[in-house]
C-alpha cells in the first residue's frame, strides 16, 4: 500500500551502513538483513524479551521495538563491537569462564545491556544485577550463574581499569 | 511479527506534527515506542500514518520553574528517573519510574507517552493522580490543561481528542513537609503492577493522596482512604483504615495473572505500606 522508501545512514560499530528502506522495517531486521550483523538475535519481537538489545547512543535499547528509519543518523552498537579480533571483551571471558550461557540465545542482548550497566554501576550489587537483568530472558541457566558471571565482568572490568 | 505499512512522517517542529494530525485523522503519533511498537508488531492497530516525534527536541526536557515542574512529553523515562532535580519535591516520580519496565525500555520509552497510552496497569498514571498534575494537551487549533483527575478516563483512554497530543506535564510543588510512598507487587521486577499504590501526605497541610492501581479501568484517587488518613491524624489506626478502604473500593477482575480477590487484598496491603512509608518520610522533614 505505501510503497514510500527512505534512503537512512546508520553507524553501527563505527561503519556506515547506507541503505534505501521501507518504514515499516523493524531496526532490528535492518541489523540483522541489510547489515547483516546477525548476533543480535530476535527472539519475540515485542519487547518481552531482550535478546534484540543493542546500546543505541549508547543507551541500552530494544531493536525490535524501533524502526529502522528511526535510526537515520544514529550511532549503534552491537554484540560484534565488543571482541577485538580474537580478544574477548572482559564480559565474554566471565560469561564464558562463568559458564553464564547454555545455548546463547539470549546472550548477545544481555552482554549490551550488562556493558551500559556496568559503565554506570562499577561495583554493583547482587539485587542491583537482577535489577538490571530484569529486561533479559534466558529459557537455559536460571540465571544464577549469568549473576555470577556479571559480578566476575565487574571485577575484571575494574582490573582492568587500574592496571597501567 | 512486523509491523504492517504505513505513511511514515517525523517532522521537526511541534506546529508541523500539529498539522499533520490535524489533516491526517486516524494518523498515530509515536512516541518512545515501547507500547505502540508492540502493536504494531501485532498488528493490532493499523494506522495509515505514523507522525514520529522524536525528532521535536522541544518536547524533551525538564524545567524546574517557582510554580513547579514542567516536564515535556518526549522526556525519556531514564532521564527523569537519572534528574536530580526531581528529588527533592517529585522523588515520588522517580521511584515509581524504577518499576517502570527495564532499563531498555525506559531509555527510549517517554514519560508524556505512558500517560497518553494509559495502561490500567502502567505506574506513571497513578504519580500523576498522587501529585496533581496538570497535562498540557494542544492541536492545530489552541491549548487544553487538563487535571490529571480528568485526563485518565478509562482502560487505555484517556481525554486527548484526535488531532490533540499531550505537549507537558506541570507538577504543582507538593505542600511544605509533604512525605510519600510507592509499593507495587509484580510478578517479575519490571512486569505490569498486579496491585500498587501511590500516596502523598502532608500533615501540616491536611493533605494525603491515596492512588490504588492496576487493578480494573487503572489508577483511582480513594477519597475514602485519604479522609481516613487526614481525619485519623496519620496515626497506625488511619492507616489501617485507609488501607482497608482501599480494598473496599478496588474492583479487580480475575485474569491469568492473580485472581480477583488476591488482587484486592494486596491492593490494600500496598497502601498501608506506601502509607507507612509516606508517613515517615513526613515525620523525617519536621524542622525548618
Ligand atoms: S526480540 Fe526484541 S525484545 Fe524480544
Ligand atoms: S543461554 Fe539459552 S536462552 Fe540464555
Amino acid at each position: 500500500m505505501n510503497d514510500e522508501r527512505r534512503t537512512i545512514r546508520v553507524t553501527i560499530n563505527g561503519q556506515v551502513f547506507e541503505r534505501a528502506v521501507a518504514p515499516n522495517l523493524l531496526l532490528s531486521d535492518f541489523i540483522r538483513h541489510e547489515a547483516e550483523l546477525t548476533g543480535t538475535h530476535v527472539g519475540c519481537e515485542h519487547g518481552v524479551c531482550g535478546a534484540c538489545t543493542i546500546l543505541y547512543e549508547s543507551q541500552p535499547a530494544r531493536s525490535c521495538l524501533m524502526l529502522a528509519v528511526q535510526a537515520d543518523g544514529a550511532r549503534l552498537e552491537t554484540i560484534e563491537s565488543l571482541a577485538k579480533g580474537d580478544a574477548l571483551h572482559p564480559l565474554q571471558t566471565a560469561f564464558w569462564e562463568k559458564h553464564g550461557l547454555q545455548c546463547g540465545y539470549c546472550t548477545p542482548g544481555i552482554l549490551m545491556t550488562m556493558k551500559a550497566f556496568l559503565a554506570e554501576t562499577p561495583n554493583p550489587s547482587e539485587a542491583e544485577i537482577r535489577v538490571a537483568l530484569s529486561g533479559n530472558l534466558c529459557r537455559c541457566t536460571g540465571y544464577q550463574q549469568i549473576v555470577e558471571a556479571v559480578r566476575h565482568a565487574a571485577a575484571l572490568l575494574s582490573a582492568a581499569r587500574v592496571a597501567p | 511479527m512486523k509491523p504492517p505499512s504505513f505513511a511514515y512522517r517525523d517532522p521537526a517542529t511541534l506546529e508541523d506534527a500539529l498539522a499533520l494530525l490535524a489533516a491526517n485523522a486516524d494518523a498515530r503519533p509515536l512516541a518512545g515506542g515501547q507500547s505502540l511498537m508492540p502493536m504494531l508488531n501485532f498488528r493490532l492497530v493499523h494506522p495509515p500514518m505514523i507522525v514520529d516525534l522524536n525528532r521535536i527536541s522541544a518536547l524533551a526536557g525538564i524545567v524546574i520553574g517557582a510554580d513547579g515542574v514542567n516536564i515535556g512529553a518526549m522526556t525519556r523515562q531514564r532521564d527523569a528517573e537519572r534528574h536530580a532535580g526531581l528529588a527533592r519535591d517529585w522523588a515520588l516520580l522517580m521511584e515509581a519510574l524504577r518499576h517502570v519496565g527495564h532499563i531498555q525500555t525506559r531509555s527510549r520509552g517517554t514519560v508524556g507517552g505512558s500517560l497518553a497510552h494509559n495502561d490500567p496497569a502502567a505506574e506513571l498514571p497513578a504519580v500523576m493522580l498522587a501529585l496533581d498534575a496538570v497535562m498540557i494537551v494542544r492541536s492545530a487549533v489552541g491549548t487544553r490543561k487538563i487535571a490529571a483527575t480528568d485526563f485518565f478516563v478509562s482502560l487505555l483512554t484517556t481525554a486527548l481528542k484526535a488531532g490533540e497530543l499531550l505537549v507537558s506535564i506541570h507538577l504543582p510543588h507538593p505542600p511544605r513537609h509533604a512525605g510519600f510512598g510507592f509499593a507495587e507487587i509484580a510478578r517479575r521486577h519490571g512486569d505490569f503492577a498486579l496491585a500498587a499504590a501511590a500516596v502523598v501526605v502532608s500533615r501540616g497541610g491536611n493533605h494525603a493522596r491515596v492512588v490504588a492501581t492496576g487493578m480494573g479501568e487503572g489508577p483511582r484517587r480513594i477519597l475514602e482512604a485519604e479522609a481516613a488518613l487526614v481525619e485519623g491524624k496519620f496515626s497506625d489506626a488511619a492507616i489501617t483504615a485507609a488501607a482497608a478502604a482501599v480494598s473496599t473500593a478496588v474492583e479487580p477482575v480475575d485474569d491469568l495473572h492473580a485472581p480477583a480477590w488476591y488482587r484486592k487484598k494486596i491492593a490494600g496491603v500496598m497502601a498501608a505500606r506506601a502509607c507507612r512509608d509516606a508517613i515517615t518520610r513526613m515525620a523525617g522533614q519536621t524542622n525548618e
